[in-house]
């Protein structure tokens, strides 16, 4: 496969290129391997894994090994996988630059340890993951001083590096890492205070509020906001208030002394990479407007995983990934779907990927309420007329949805050039 | 920055304050026969009022000629590009465009003009609606006109003084950090500086260029009294991958107390709004407070409606030193001898700091103290070569050389390891120090991804304890403990 480019810069030619080796990179180079395509699978870090390495929880795997798994297991058995296949692995490898418009597709890498690499490929799989939203992101004012962190920064720094970033904690956000690392946390001898969340529910798993916050008696202050961080070099108390109509009321306001905030108050898509490369976004999910093979509006270029839209579990992002893989090596046979026709987020959902139907190759849909409900209904319309309906015996914004549609669901659907499927829930 | 332990340090000419005025006075004035020793009470240079400011280097059409501000304003304007090829740090002549929403504020264009050209400011044009949106489509649709200034540029103020402050110290100049002055006495013909630490350094001449803190240096000295003001000025800055970024600096017609918010495209490609301007008491005081963040966005979009809150990565503030007239105070003190005061220096500070530095220079001279230059004197500095800004080609020669640049430890700034590396070396060892060197930290993730890569680089390069890991200076501790 090795070759010399021009001016010396190493050049190398696959089939396929994955970006990223976390749960979905895996996932997909393992299943374009299966289908006897070349892969390359380029990672920044110097493991395998993403982030799976750093969530020491369990909690992973029921669905891809019908066992309970901790995260470095769950990437252990993938990574166990990957490496018997016949993957390229480059790890400490960044991609800064992809060119992707033509039908041949051009990275740049750049790493210690190869060089700078120029890797030349027919597809490319996105799957870089997500990174979280800080403390810019939601605008919280007051002092800048040391002892905020991103939870994932917290819990990296915890269960990886082996540091303890503070002994008084309060976290912002009940989405699942900050659950996790209100449970870590404690079990490291610091005293969570609180935990503080926006919304009127909490945005984490069930599970995590029982398991992380319930069974160490950690408050849980819901449609409640840190209004203000204070101390000059180090973190010292934040105001805490609660909102009315969706203000802060500073009257109600209270302090809580601390030495550490973390923050966990969601999760972004990478695709600064793809949106350089020209290509577009849902402003949905900050992830690709994928069609139903999982491709991008780029010729070639799939996403999968938490790049393409952020997921709750991991087995679902291997299970979406494992689909793109597929989808891409079909690609570089020529298949292509005969027909595509375009699905709708309907009333009180948020969002549903991929954005397109094949009708003669029926998939599964992932998709997001926008309201909590219990025996909620989902209904699935073609154009205006009812066509499938599914009983969901709860939604909340906070738990992904999916639903599978089969061929006989399709058989006897009348579907013209410019149908449109919308999916609702009620 | 590396820094002197000052324990027994005589020098002829002491400067209190390592921010902008302190540094280009410092640079200046190492190019003559004198030992001089730079004073900082921060663990690195240019962390006070240098350290968050709009960077604008301006275009010379704001203030009136009467005013020495304006003087050096225009001066140092001038002085820029010289600077740019021997400190080899970021700057852009973007040119700068004041859009007036109405007639009224058009008539104030008027008169910015006429000052401008009566300033001597270069190219500056009166500009119709038309060629208003020419230069800059992305401005508010109820534009009127305004006027353009094409000489006038933005850097990164900090980058800037860490630039002048190496070539100050490779012509000898000492630097010497933490160092808080808190008492001086006079000592025959020189002064005894004491620090709060107990460390002692002596000078014959003293330039006090401690920014916010110039008055409480001044009484130190027992020189004049006079007070400074803290003028806070709020900011958020906003994703490169921004849809608000115009081609040049956007102000609107300014007010009597402010140049007003603006949308300012950053030299290294982000973008920042604001200030707001609220004087405080609290000199210490960079909070940041909600009801003035909503003010800037509503203000940034008077001037750019794609202005988005989506877009902000972080916010944060800075502090102005303003004298009462609004002036710039630069003078032979008259009480304490050989004591020279540099205050009040807020905005056009930055722009007119080159010429401070000559302009100190001048009032150094006149002292007594006897200027001879130095033969070997060497403006230049090692330009640092930074994997952002090269292609894929040029990076390829760079890693077979050194591999570390091929390692990218800050995705969304793109900073390699080597350039880490560097800035530590150079004596820059909290995270604040390093990412106001490199810009590791500096991103849309804001730290998220690469701080604890760089605590571990920060740990193997200089053998620290994590405990001993700051943000920035004594207190700002970033771990608490190990498992």
């Amino acid at each position: 496969m090795h070759c010399e480019g021009r001016e010396g810069m190493k050049e190398l030619q696959y089939d396929v290129l994955v970006i990223g080796a976390g749960a979905a990179g895996l996932a997909a180079a393992l299943e374009v391997s299966r289908n006897n395509a070349s892969c390359a699978l380029v990672e920044r870090e110097s493991h395998l894994g993403g982030i799976l390495i750093q969530c020491i929880h369990n909690g992973f795997g029921l669905e891809e090994y019908k066992e309970e798994l901790t995260g470095p297991e769950f990437a252990e058995r993938q990574v166990q996988a990957v490496r018997a296949a016949d993957v390229d692995i480059f790890t400490d490898t960044t991609v800064t630059q992809l060119n992707a418009e033509n039908d041949r597709k051009e990275a740049y890498c750049y790493s210690a340890v190869y060089g700078v690499l120029r890797i030349s490929v027919r597809a490319v799989i996105l799957a870089m993951g997500c990174r979280e939203r800080n403390r810019g992101n939601i605008r919280t004012p007051g002092t800048r001083p040391a002892g905020v962190y991103t939870a994932g920064l917290a819990q990296r720094l915890v269960n990886i590096e082996g540091y303890i970033p503070g002994q008084d904690v309060v976290i912002v956000g009940s989405g699942d890492i900050g659950l996790i690392m209100a449970r870590r946390m404690t079990w490291v001898g610091a005293k969570v205070h609180a935990v503080i969340e926006i919304q009127p529910y909490p945005s984490g798993l069930t599970r995590n509020i029982v398991q992380c916050l319930n069974d160490f008696d950690i408050p849980l202050y819901l449609s409640h906001v840190v209004s203000r961080i204070e101390g000059k070099q180090r973190v010292e108390k934040v105001q805490v208030s609660p909102l009315t109509n969706g203000i802060p009321d500073e009257e109600n306001s209270f302090e809580i002394p601390c030495d550490t905030l973390l923050l966990s108050v969601g999760l972004i898509p990478e695709n600064e990479l793809s949106k350089e490369a020209g290509m577009e976004i849902n402003p949905q999910t900050n992830g690709a407007l994928v069609d139903a093979t999982m491709m991008t509006s780029i010729d070639g270029v799939f996403s999968c995983g938490n790049v393409l839209h952020v997921h709750d579990l991991a087995d679902w992002v291997a299970e979406e990934a494992r689909r793109a893989g597929a989808y891409a090596v079909r690609y570089l046979r020529n298949e292509r779907p005969k027909r595509q026709i375009r699905i709708k987020a309907g009333a009180n959902v948020r969002y549903i990927n991929p954005a397109m139907f094949d009708p003669d190759n029926p998939d599964k849909l992932y998709f997001r309420s926008l309201i909590v409900k219990n025996q909620a209904k989902l209904q699935i319309k073609l154009d205006h007329k009812p066509v499938k309906e599914v009983r969901l015996s709860h939604v909340q914004p906070s738990e992904m949805l999916h639903v599978k549609l089969k061929p006989k669901d399709v058989a006897g659907w009348n579907i013209m050039k410019d149908s449109v499927l919308e999916v609702s829930i009620e | 920055m590396a820094s002197t332990d000052a324990a027994a340090v005589r020098a002829d000419v002491a400067i209190i304050g390592a921010g902008l005025s302190g540094s280009c006075i410092a640079r200046q004035l190492s190019a003559y026969e004198l030992d001089i020793v730079l004073l900082d009470k921060e663990c690195d240079v240019s962390m006070g009022v240098s350290r968050a400011n709009s960077g604008i280097v301006h275009g010379g059409f704001h203030h009136n000629l009467k005013y020495l501000k304006s003087r050096l304003e225009i001066r140092g304007n001038l002085m820029y590009d010289r600077l740019q090829r021997e400190l080899d740090f970021p700057f852009k002549r973007c040119g700068i465009l004041v859009a007036a929403l109405n007639d009224e504020e058009m008539k104030y264009i008027d008169h910015l003009y006429t000052q401008g050209v009566e300033n001597g400011a270069i190219g500056i044009e009166m500009c119709s609606r038309e060629r208003m949106f020419e230069l800059e489509p992305k401005l508010n649709p109820d534009c009127v006109g305004g006027l353009h200034a094409p000489g006038g540029g933005v850097l990164e103020p900090y980058r800037f003084v860490f630039s002048v402050v190496e070539s100050a110290q490779k012509n000898g100049v000492e630097v010497v950090t933490n160092f808080e002055v808190v008492h001086a006495e006079r000592a025959g013909e020189r002064y005894r500086i004491h620090a709060a630490d107990g460390r002692q350094v002596e000078a014959r001449y003293v330039v006090n260029a401690a920014g916010l803190f110039a008055d409480r240096v001044s009484e130190i000295f027992g020189a004049e009294e006079f007070q400074i003001i803290p003028r806070k000025g709020e900011y958020f800055l906003l994703d490169r991958a921004t849809e608000a970024a115009p081609q040049r600096v956007l102000f609107p017609v300014p007010t009597k107390v402010s140049k007003g918010m603006l949308v300012i495209p950053t030299v290294e490609g982000t973008v920042l709004i604001g200030p707001t301007a609220q004087e405080i008491e609290d000199k210490e005081d960079v909070s940041t407070n909600a009801d003035q963040l909503n003010l800037i966005l509503d203000q940034a979009r008077k001037m750019v409606p794609k202005v988005s809150q989506t877009d902000v990565i972080t916010a944060f503030s800075g502090l102005r030193p303003a004298l009462a007239d609004g002036d710039f105070y630069i003078d032979i003190s008259a009480k304490a001898p050989n004591f020279i005061q540099v205050a009040g220096i807020q905005s056009p500070g930055l722009t007119a700091a080159p010429a401070i530095g000559e302009y100190v220079k001048d009032l150094v001279k006149k002292a007594g103290c006897s200027l001879v230059e130095k033969a070997d004197w060497d403006p230049y500095v090692s330009k640092l070569p930074r994997i952002r800004d090269l292609g894929p080609y040029e990076a390829d020669n760079l890693v077979n050389a050194n591999p570390a640049y091929g390692n990218v430890v800050c995705r969304c700034e793109e900073i390699s390891e080597a350039e880490i590396v560097e800035a530590i070396r150079r004596g820059h060892t909290t995270l604040d120090g390093i990412k106001y060197f490199t810009r590791a930290g500096m991103g849309r993730c804001q730290g998220g991804f690469c701080s604890y890569k760089i605590i571990k680089l920060l740990i193997r390069e200089t053998g620290m304890s994590y405990k001993d890991i700051q943000k920035c200076g004594a207190g700002s501790e970033l771990l608490r403990d190990a498992l």
